[in-house]
């Protein structure tokens, strides 16, 4: 059988993660973020 | 504390964030972002843009999840991986490419493209070169300029050359020779720089 000597790009792959600061901003937007319900309309506020 | 969170299923976090507890998607963010950002990276190869699809697809859930929008047919991971897809299939769309070269790393694919044509400042330099050779050769004895121009500029044979000017070939050889060695002599002595 044929050796293959190309690296295993999806091992490496594994190891990423994303930025502490995109994470903290994830969940303060979150925390900013509120869906007011009137009737049938939803509306999005973003309280800071 | 990581022993509890990993205790708590994706579906009863989902649903204590959507009933206002914030903490739980701190944990499902955290819970799976290695897996969503890996996913996008290995599509995209660009950290920058992986950054941003990632930190896209988690405010598309987080607006959907606060619409009450979200069904819980599937899972949680499924369907975040869905949106990210579909956003690595929008960032391609929108650039109409084909996922791009890395330039970060040892291979540069500037080191095989190259644009030939020659850039202003080298045209110029190219002129001033060529201008300095003709000054040169001008400083020559006549025979030796005279069988320099027609081998160099006319491009003929010597077997030519000594036709039309009436010496042996060896003379014009000759004569070829000492005009190059001269032409050094000259450069050599006035410290003329010839090279673009």
């Amino acid at each position: 059988m044929a050796k293959l000597y190309t690296n295993n790009s999806i091992e490496k792959f594994n190891d990423l993660q994303p930025k502490e600061e995109t994470v903290n901003f994830l969940l303060n937007y979150s925390k900013a973020l509120s869906v007011i319900n009137c009737k049938k309309m939803k509306f999005e506020a973003l309280l800071n | 504390m990581n022993m509890q969170h990993e205790i708590i299923p994706d579906a009863a976090l989902v649903s204590r964030y959507i009933k206002g507890e914030e903490y739980a998607l701190e944990i499902l963010i955290n819970r799976h972002k290695q897996k969503i950002y890996s996913f996008i990276y290995s599509k995209v190869y660009d950290r920058d843009v992986t950054e941003d699809i990632f930190q896209d697809t988690f405010i598309k859930v987080i607006r959907t999840l606060k619409r009450g929008a979200y069904n819980e047919e599937g899972k949680f991971l499924p369907w975040v991986m869905r949106i990210s897809h579909n956003l690595v299939i929008d960032y391609f769309r929108k650039n109409s490419r084909m996922p791009k070269f890395d330039n970060s790393g040892e291979f540069s694919i500037f080191s095989v493209l190259s644009d030939s044509s020659l850039n202003a400042e080298k045209k110029i330099i190219k002129e001033q070169v060529e201008n300095d050779v003709k000054r040169l050769v001008e400083e020559l004895p006549e025979d030796q300029k005279e069988v320099l121009l027609m081998r160099i500029y006319e491009d003929m044979s010597f077997k030519e050359i000594s036709d039309k000017t009436g010496v042996s070939i060896n003379t014009a050889l000759g004569r070829m020779r000492y005009a190059l060695i001269n032409l050094r002599k000259i450069i050599d002595k006035h410290n003329i720089v010839l090279t673009n």
